[in-house]
């Protein structure tokens, strides 16, 4: 499949509708409409047999661009070829009627799948036993459950003997059994040899099947290449806008005067020392607490602990069990303590709670910040647990 | 297993509005139609009454109030009055159907349109393959109830099939004119319900062809609607009744209203064509 430097825009006319009247009213006003340059200059070669990603916020532009490529939308600009036969849907379940049983729908679905009735019938049972719906047969659609439908539309939509598959935002529902099926399934389509365009927000799928990903913003193809990279500039480009930790408290206020110590601020941040608000699973990473004194102390104990989006306790240390004494500290005075580790953490958003306590077993503490610095981890294979401890697998016979 | 689905993407890959593969094309524009039919009227057990309802009661109501008051059937006297003006409505609740139908086919199937390949001539044509599996329903109807009134079977009902056909091509020439100007202009819906009541009222259907003044008849024969139903009197009711070519007064002058039914479906193609790749992002 060439996309070659192809440019689709949309006007958006600023009255909702035209009408006659209007037209014979005001035959010479001209309407006014602002242009959306949906997709900008894309490049890109798909070659025989490879499964690529398409990757981008929400209005960056992917879907028009499959749509182009689907011949669904009429292209501006550059020029778009397809080798072999195109799927002829994007996304799943369309057409689908809900006032008729899922037997009718399957028929209709699959001719409009391009089948001919006859091959429709043969297939039939093939296809509700892989969506493993044989007792529903006779119920109508209104009536299934949003996984039960996907699931039908999933079966019917795999039958199609496309060499050419767009496929739009397909796994967003089905449980995990049968979200398992469909991975498998496209396992034996990308063994048949099967092109596949795959439009998704899932970073694990597409670095779980995808020969190469590409990733829009505002219709512009930011990067091209492979998959694990993409996958890491599309979450840097979406948590690295929105999330900057918790309002830092610069200003101390009359109670954090009154403490002995406060803290001041706390944030992470990457090898390189900047501040960072996500990080990709496995690299290096620091917790950092900045603390100020506002009278002499000795030896107090600093604690770090991280927490998960749920609250689980994911690690936690004091400066007194790995560290040993910190020596004293004059009033006035402001420290930094920084700790580095490996961030084995699974994806998910972690915030970090930072602490000063007096000398001694650590329980009397002088100051607490619940949760003021949050990050983002990403990338990582979601394995079900909370750490992607680094592992290899061995197998003795 | 053998290969199936969708024409081969061309270089131009834009939307087409028949496409390449004519038994895709088909197959698609019958399954559309046949589950509208289905839908509409199967819902219920008493479906297929229900479906002859709306045309019987209008026949019903205009009968008593052109029968009892107006008294058309009289002056010149009319053969079979009931069965033509019956005929008539079915014929033209064909057209209606199609056409009003198609106004707004587009948007009602734009969850295809935006998320489908498929040529786009599909949907105003299953409208009107739905419309005639309706007139086909109604059909059976009017064939009783001209046994019954005593109208005589004879060859000339075999022209019947062919005037169905040449109302189908002018309601689907129509049709595909609307649906893409509905695009466009949103007041198009009743404007087409007035155009169409004033189209009614101007064609033979509870009056016959007879009725129009003499130095006015050839004009209005012009009327494809008009054409047809003059004909239709004098090849299924009456075949005592002028023939539509004696109308309007010579065969030769048939051309007109024949020329207006195949240069409405032209223009219709020509503009459906055109406007066919951008259907689905201008909706």
């Amino acid at each position: 499949m060439t996309v070659d430097h192809v440019s689709k825009a949309f006007r958006l006319p600023h009255q909702q509708y035209h009408t006659l009247k209007e037209r014979a009213l005001h035959p010479f006003r001209s309407s006014t409409y602002d242009i959306l340059q949906a997709v900008d200059d894309v490049n890109v070669e798909i070659a025989d047999g490879e499964f690529f990603g398409i990757i981008g916020r929400n209005g960056s532009g992917k879907s028009t661009l499959l749509k182009c490529m689907a011949g669904i939308y009429d292209i501006d600009d550059g020029r778009l070829e397809v080798r072999g036969r195109l799927s002829p849907f994007i996304e799943l379940g369309v057409g689908f009627n809900m006032d008729l049983t899922a037997r009718d729908n399957v028929m209709i679905n699959a001719i409009m799948l391009g089948l001919t009735r006859k091959q429709a019938r043969e297939r039939f049972d093939e296809i509700i036993a892989f969506a493993e719906l044989e007792d529903f047969l006779d119920l109508r659609l209104k009536n299934y459950s949003s996984g039960m439908t996907v699931r039908l539309a999933f079966s019917v939509a795999i039958q199609v003997d496309a060499e050419v598959l767009l496929i739009d935002e397909v796994l967003a529902v089905g449980d995990a059994n049968f979200q398992q099926k469909c991975f498998d399934e496209f396992q034996r389509l990308k063994k048949a040899g099967r092109t596949i365009l795959f439009v998704t927000h899932d970073m694990s799928a597409i670095e779980r099947f995808c020969d190469r990903a590409m990733l829009l913003e505002k219709g512009k193809m930011l990067a091209l290449g492979e998959p694990t990279a993409i996958a890491r500039r599309y979450n840097e480009l979406n948590f690295g806008r929105t999330i900057h930790g918790r309002a830092p408290e610069t200003a101390l206020d009359a109670q954090d005067r009154q403490r002995e110590a406060a803290i001041v601020d706390a944030w992470f941040e990457n090898a390189a020392g900047e501040r960072i608000p996500a990080i990709a699973c496995g690299e290096q990473c620091r917790a950092c607490v900045e603390a100020h004194f506002n009278a002499p102390l000795v030896d107090p104990i600093f604690g770090v602990t991280i927490r998960n989006d749920v609250g689980a306790t994911i690690f936690a240390t004091t400066t007194d069990l790995e560290f040993g004494p910190t020596g004293s500290f004059a009033a006035g005075q402001t420290v930094v303590i920084r700790l580095e580790f490996a961030n084995w953490m699974c994806p998910s958003r972690y915030n970090l709670t930072p602490s000063i306590a007096r000398h001694g077993m650590g329980a009397d503490a002088i100051d607490i910040r619940e949760d003021i610095a949050s990050l983002v981890v990403h990338s990582g294979h979601f394995t079900g647990g909370v750490v992607n401890l680094p592992h290899t697998f061995e197998l003795l016979r | 297993m053998t290969p199936v689905v969708s024409e081969p993407a061309g270089r131009r890959h834009a939307p087409s509005a028949v496409g390449g593969d004519l038994r895709r094309f088909w197959n698609l524009t019958f399954t559309l139609a046949s589950t509208d039919f289905r839908m509409t009227y199967f819902g219920s057990a008493l479906g297929y009454l229900w479906s002859l309802m709306q045309p019987l009661m209008y026949f019903s109501v205009l009968y008593v109030v052109f029968t009892k008051i107006f008294k058309v059937q009289t002056n010149p006297p009319v053969k079979h009055y009931a069965v033509y003006m019956l005929t008539g409505i079915i014929l033209w609740t064909f057209f209606l159907q199609t056409t009003s139908t198609s106004v707004q086919c587009l948007l009602a199937r734009e969850g295809l349109l935006r998320k489908m390949r498929f040529p786009r001539l599909v949907v105003p044509l299953a409208v009107a393959l739905t419309a005639l599996f309706q007139l086909g329903m109604n059909f059976i109807a009017v064939i009783i109830f001209a046994l019954v009134s005593g109208v005589r079977p004879t060859v000339s009902w075999l022209e019947l099939p062919v005037l169905v056909i040449l109302m189908a091509i002018l309601a689907v020439g129509t049709g595909m004119i609307l649906s893409c100007l509905y695009i466009r202009y949103r007041d198009i819906a009743p404007i087409w319900g007035v155009a169409a009541q004033i189209l009614f009222y101007g064609s033979p259907v509870i009056y016959t062809a007879a009725k129009y003044p003499p130095g006015a008849v050839r004009i209005a024969l012009c009327n494809p609607i008009a054409a047809i139903n003059a004909q239709m009197e004098h090849a299924f009711v009456d075949p005592t009744a002028h023939s539509a070519a004696r109308v309007i007064g010579g065969a030769g002058r048939l051309a007109i209203p024949l020329g207006i039914i195949f240069g409405i479906f032209a223009l219709g193609l020509w503009f459906f064509h055109r406007e066919a790749p951008r259907i689905a992002e201008n909706l």
